[in-house]
């Protein structure tokens, strides 16, 4: 049968996953093979080194680089306070006297008799990563962290800002197709994860920030509005460390599009769980999309399967056609024909027929579809 | 084996998605390229060894051609009758290519030079430190710890000058305390390019916290640039550091019958190549989905830049965040509403390997391609200059030319050559979009000949040209170079109609074209004589390349595009009225026959 590989996003009833939780440099990990572990549970901490500042005593001192060391109140590795003196000249006169205090609270690096320069470095900082998810220590890596064993229902969307946070699932809309309004955030959604539908605008996420929600998730947004929430364009997908108050997860894409009536469904049947989220996102090398995750099961599912993905599409899958002149439309596969098509650029593509909800078919280039992984 | 024997060849470039491999065969006294095969690269999980996505993309070439190459995961050499290959040689720019930070103590003179010197070694400057770059110093100390280069260039200092510089650059390195990319057990590579006098002295800051490599200063004295020593340490780390990180690396280099290149380096070897085999002067541009790599060669001098986000798909939306939104919307012949343009660009990005279905479509990434080739076009302009900080000794006859050290050396009116690669440069639906869209990014002036590398074999034969020029060479006219022909571009302006320019073309198989060229006009004349001989006399006030007013008789080729007479005037602005813009736009679109109507 014929068939062609396409990769799509995850939307997943329940599945079980893989997480790794590693500090980026090495650290102590405070949990044990085979331990549960909640969402907020520590599982590995770090001290990151402090940032380091300059001072030229031979400039503020005027003397010679060699000669500052013989001035030097404090030596390599001492520790200091700020505002504390940290050289001193020695005239002969007491009121040509000159001191340099340090800028910071921290440590003596180094001392150059070249550059007449001192380092200070400001005390480490701690870095603790959570376990994010609920689920069981499987594997430690000594030294910066653990993988973690999950089950639960498992959504990526297609672009996020913001980091990981959690909260309860809260559905705001009546149905895929209406807008997230700033109406719809109601004054107790404070710390919960905001499902909408096709759209969130900037008043609505800005509403959203002003109640203290922890995430909204929603079929589209428009980038005029991200841009005036950021400040700046985003230039390269890479996202997941932005600081506004919240995290955004897009579904579907950039625009007023209705989310997938099937996430919808599958979000609402988790209406009031908890949830796991983050933002980050990463289009190139090593593929990163937002996420949402809600453990256990939905009622009506029994079992959860192992994440593998098909890879492929056959006529009759569900797709979503990514790309105008059909943007954000959803249909079933009818035929994969092999032989390339010229299409309305001219260009010669790889097509596929799609079957439309009202039987209509129409041909799109099979680079401009995402099948609906379930 | 000598190199007379060569017979067969089998070279893969490893990309970062696609492995491509080709077959070139010794055909009489000529080289050409036979077959190519291809298969996704195979450096991430779940597969991890590059050598899959190889042995992938050669068995495919081994099915095409009926030649046996592979017995069982080894490539058999020599060739015999219908197997094997005499050699097998590779490039890689996959997992990322080759990541460099480099420092020199005055930004603008061993800053640049360092640039310059990591650049055309192939990599990716991720950035540029010096002590006058406006930073403070604990600012470049974070940004050296939160960036993590495969390896480090630190230069500064003229031999015999000041090691103030070079040393505290030194000091904050080591305050950094930079972790490599790949592989958090082996310490950074640091090349130390700088004053031969603080040569001990980095050693005692560096030596036991870095991998510390030192070389010859690459800016001995201010007048002179000494490059190749610390490129070539370049290229020797990238083969025993980074490249014995990267999954699978260290089997394929037991493959190879000679070292395997970064992609970019080998593309910038058969540019240079290429340019001084015939004299000319070549700007060879590959825009990707996420960077933009320019080579040039102007009178003998390599440059290189890459500009790391300006791309059609990875980068689409930072070329609209560089450029600005009204610079893409100039080059649509229709009016779209803002927020459509943002929404679309934007869903390119996260969906960046969707196509466009519709015209209209084509026409925006074409609109985003101008000014991305135009972006990495500037920014290769500013680093392809002169030495800057020479002393000049001046004459009176120089009172009235002041031109200051570090001129560009790219000048567009004596670029002979150009070379466009790239998926929407080389597999644009139609070859006059290709050289419209460089023409637009570059405005070429006088006479520039145009090509395109359609399958992107210029890496292949840069590695191949370490053994044998003249099968490099061979393959790249007779195969790899599509010729588009050649744009005749007056400089000078005028009044809409005027006459700038009488022109006559002689075909090497004798075929003769001729006409006139008006101010505000393009004309389009189908030629495609591999060879032909011009005569242009422009109109009083226009220059073709031998002063305003002077005749020229030059070489010229046609191609599958054949001529193009710009009469738009250099320079070149579009209507500021978007009316008569779009007016404009439709009716040069229309004279190229760029789009179906």
């Amino acid at each position: 049968m014929a068939h062609a590989y396409t990769p799509g996003l995850k939307v997943m009833p329940c599945t079980m996953f893989r997480k790794k939780r590693l500090l980026p440099i090495p650290g102590t990990v405070l949990a044990k093979e085979g331990q549960q572990v909640e969402a907020l549970d520590l599982v590995a901490k770090t001290e990151l080194p402090g940032k380091v500042f300059s001072v030229n005593i031979a400039n503020r001192l005027a003397v010679a680089p060699e000669e500052v060391k013989g001035f030097m109140l404090k030596g390599d590795g001492d520790p200091v306070k700020k505002g504390e003196i940290i050289a001193e000249n020695k005239p002969f006169f007491k009121w040509f006297k000159t001191t340099v205090e340090s800028p910071v609270e921290g440590t003596i690096e180094t001392v150059s008799d070249v550059t007449g320069q001192v380092l200070l470095r400001e005390p480490p900082k701690v870095l603790p990563i959570k376990a994010y998810v609920k689920g069981t220590v499987v594997e430690v890596t000594p030294d910066f962290g653990v993988t973690l064993e999950a089950e639960g229902t498992f959504i990526q969307g297609i672009f996020g800002i913001g980091g990981e946070t959690n909260g309860e699932i809260v559905i705001a809309v009546g149905s895929p197709d209406e807008d997230l309004g700033p109406e719809s955030i109601k004054d107790n959604y404070r710390g919960k994860i905001v499902v909408g539908g096709r759209h969130a605008s900037l008043s609505t996420i800005k509403r959203a920030v002003e109640l203290g929600v922890h995430a909204i998730v929603v079929g589209g947004i428009h980038d005029r509005d991200l841009r005036q929430l950021l400040g700046y364009d985003i230039g390269v997908a890479v996202t997941g460390t932005e600081q506004i108050g919240l995290t955004v997860i897009v579904t579907e894409g950039f625009g007023s599009i209705p989310m997938a009536e099937y996430t919808f469904k599958l979000l609402s049947s988790r209406n009031g769980e908890r949830a796991s989220v983050s933002g980050a996102t990463q289009i190139r090398a090593g593929v990163m999309r937002p996420e949402i995750i809600i453990p256990g099961f939905p009622k009506n599912v029994t079992e959860c399967k192992k994440d593998q993905g098909r890879g492929w599409i056959e006529p009759g899958d569900p797709i979503r056609i990514i790309r105008e002149p059909h943007f954000g439309v959803i249909g079933t596969v009818k035929s994969l024909p092999s032989e390339l098509t010229v299409i309305g650029s001219e260009s010669h593509a790889r097509v596929l027929e799609v079957q439309l909800g009202g039987g209509e078919v129409i041909v799109v280039p099979r680079a401009n579809i995402e099948v609906l992984e379930k | 084996m000598s190199k007379k024997d060569l017979e067969v060849i089998i070279a893969t470039d490893c990309g970062s998605t696609t492995t491509k491999a080709v077959l070139i065969e010794k055909k009489g006294d000529t080289y050409r390229q036979t077959f190519r095969g291809e298969a996704p690269t195979t450096v991430e999980a779940p597969f991890e060894d590059v050598t899959k996505g190889v042995l992938n993309s050669i068995t495919e070439v081994e099915e095409l051609s009926g030649r046996k190459l592979l017995d069982g995961e080894k490539i058999i050499t020599p060739n015999s009758g219908n197997t094997g290959a005499d050699i097998y040689v590779s490039t890689s720019s996959a997992g990322g290519g080759l990541q460099m930070m480099v420092a020199g103590a005055v930004k603008a003179m061993t800053g640049e030079s360092a640039q310059r010197c990591a650049l055309g070694a192939g990599a990716i400057v991720m950035d540029v430190l010096a002590s006058n770059d406006g930073r403070a110093d604990h600012e470049k100390i974070e940004r050296i710890r939160q960036l993590r280069p495969d390896m480090m260039l630190l230069s500064g200092g003229t031999d015999g000058g000041s090691v103030t510089h070079v040393v505290e650059l030194a000091q904050f390195l080591k305050a950094a305390d930079p972790k490599p990319r790949l592989g958090a057990s082996y310490k950074l590579p640091v090349i130390y390019a700088g004053n031969s006098m603080a040569q001990d002295k980095i050693k005692e800051i560096l030596g036991d916290r870095t991998a510390l490599i030192i070389t010859e200063n690459l800016r001995p004295t201010l007048e002179r640039e000494n490059l190749m020593p610390a490129r070539h340490k370049i290229h020797d780390i990238f083969l025993e550091h980074v490249m014995q990180q990267a999954p699978g690396y260290p089997r394929l280099m037991k493959m190879v019958g000679a070292p395997i290149m970064p992609t970019p380096a080998a593309v910038g070897t058969m540019t240079e190549k290429f340019a001084k085999a015939n004299n000319f002067n070549v700007l060879a541009v590959d825009i990707g989905g996420a960077t933009t790599d320019v080579f040039s060669v102007f009178s003998e001098v390599f440059n290189r830049t890459v500009s790391a986000n300006l791309g059609m798909s990875y980068s689409i939306s930072n070329v609209m965040a560089e450029a600005g939104l009204a610079n893409i919307l100039r080059w649509l012949p229709f009016d779209i509403e803002e927020q459509d343009l943002r929404n679309r660009l934007k869903n390119k990005m996260i969906r960046p390997t969707t196509i466009p279905q519709t015209v209209e479509d084509l026409q925006i990434e074409h609109a985003v391609s101008r000014e991305a080739l135009r972006l990495a076009f500037e920014q290769h302009k500013a680093l392809a200059v002169g030495l800057k900080g020479v002393q000049q000794e001046r004459s009176i006859s120089d009172a009235f030319d002041q031109t200051s050290s570090g001129q560009s050396l790219i000048n567009v009116m004596k670029l002979d050559y150009v070379i466009g690669s790239g998926g929407i440069l080389a597999h644009s639906p139609r070859r006059t979009q290709s050289m419209m869209m460089m023409i637009d990014a570059y405005q070429p002036e006088g006479i520039t000949r145009m090509a395109v590398d359609s399958i992107f074999m210029m890496p292949h034969l840069g590695v191949l040209a370490q053994i044998s020029e003249k099968a490099a060479l061979d393959v790249f006219y007779h195969d790899c170079l599509v010729r588009m022909g050649t744009c005749l571009a007056p400089k000078g302006l005028a009044k809409d109609g005027q006459v700038i320019l009488d022109w006559e073309v002689t075909g090497s198989d004798g075929k003769k074209e001729n006409g006139q060229l008006r101010f505000g006009e393009i004309v389009h004349v189908p030629f495609d004589a591999p060879k032909a001989r011009l005569v242009a006399k422009p109109a009083k006030g226009f220059d073709m390349g031998s002063g305003p007013g002077n005749k020229v008789e030059a070489d010229i080729e046609g191609g599958v595009v054949g001529l193009v007479l710009d009469g738009r005037g250099r320079p070149f602005n579009l209507a500021k009225e978007a009316g008569k813009r779009r007016d404009n736009l439709n009716k040069w679109y229309k004279a190229m026959g760029m789009y179906p109507v």
